[in-house]
């Protein structure tokens, strides 16, 4: 039984967290930026469980790994929450311009 | 084993992630999130949290991705329209991206540089911990993640209502 360094799980969660990043910046779509923000989150996820799993391997204790799987609960409820009224956000605006194209909601630009 | 598991999962959560920020169909994007999140949730497991694994397939993919999929279809978003002078962007973003990446990569590198920690094992995996901490020392931030969530249901109500003819939000 092979153990994986914790390297690999936050280097994974740097990778995730890039892709996510790039894809916020690149698409025009609201919904598929929505998505990418998504997948940052879950990036933060895992490091944090990566350094929870460190947490608990040297104190040799399950107590030291709550504290980092506590944050993550919280981060999950924190995006169903923002997933719910951005969506809502979406669907106004959808109702009153016919698109959710990021480039042409320029209303408020100097 | 667990290398083999790690490997597996953690290169289709890439793949997939990739998928997703490059597919032009939302619908897709959605798809292939759900296999990111799924693999994601394996590697918690790995990681000795077999509850948040759990959670994040049934709050993630059984709630939350299904409400995007509702609201793709419900808005009839087709694919996006390939827009003008969106290459540039596209390869400035890429750039700022691979050096952004790069930069964190070699910190986290420097900091833990192939450290290994001990497989889990059952010592370390228990659900008691994790409820008796939530209940007593997180106790304010749990009640105050009800909250928003009672907040976040009614402003989702509020601003997803049918407003009046003119477009104005009645009250």
């Amino acid at each position: 039984m092979t153990a994986v360094p914790i390297t690999w799980y936050l280097l994974l969660s740097a990778i995730l967290f890039t892709v996510g990043t790039v894809g916020a910046l690149t698409r025009r779509n609201a919904i598929t930026i929505f998505l990418s923000i998504e997948l940052m989150l879950n990036s933060a996820n895992l490091a944090v469980l990566a350094y929870a799993r460190l947490a608990a391997a040297r104190a040799g204790d399950a107590l030291a790994a709550t504290h980092g799987q506590v944050l993550v609960l919280v981060v999950i409820a924190v995006a169903a929450a923002e997933a719910a009224v951005g969506l809502a956000l979406f669907i106004a605006v959808y109702r009153n311009r016919r698109t959710i194209d990021v480039t042409r909601l320029n209303l408020l630009r100097w | 084993m667990e290398l083999a598991v790690f490997l597996i999962f953690a290169g289709l959560a890439v793949v997939s992630s990739l998928l997703v920020v490059t597919h032009r169909n939302p619908v897709f994007s959605v798809l292939s999130l759900v296999v990111t999140l799924v693999s994601l949730a394996v590697l918690f497991v790995l990681l000795g949290s077999p509850f948040l694994a759990a959670v994040q397939v049934l709050v993630y993919t059984g709630a939350i991705l299904v409400l995007f999929l509702f609201v793709i279809m419900l808005l009839n978003i087709g694919r996006e329209e390939p827009g003008s002078g969106g290459r540039g962007q596209k390869v400035a973003a890429g750039i700022a991206g691979a050096l952004f990446g790069g930069i964190l990569m070699l910190l986290l590198w420097g900091a833990y540089g192939g450290q290994s920690v001990p497989p889990v094992d059952e010592s370390l995996v228990q659900l008691q911990p994790l409820a008796r901490q939530l209940l007593s020392t997180y106790l304010l931030p749990f009640e105050m993640v009800g909250l928003l969530l009672l907040a976040a249901v009614i402003a989702a109500t509020v601003l997803a209502r049918r407003g009046d003819p003119g477009g104005e939000t009645r009250r």
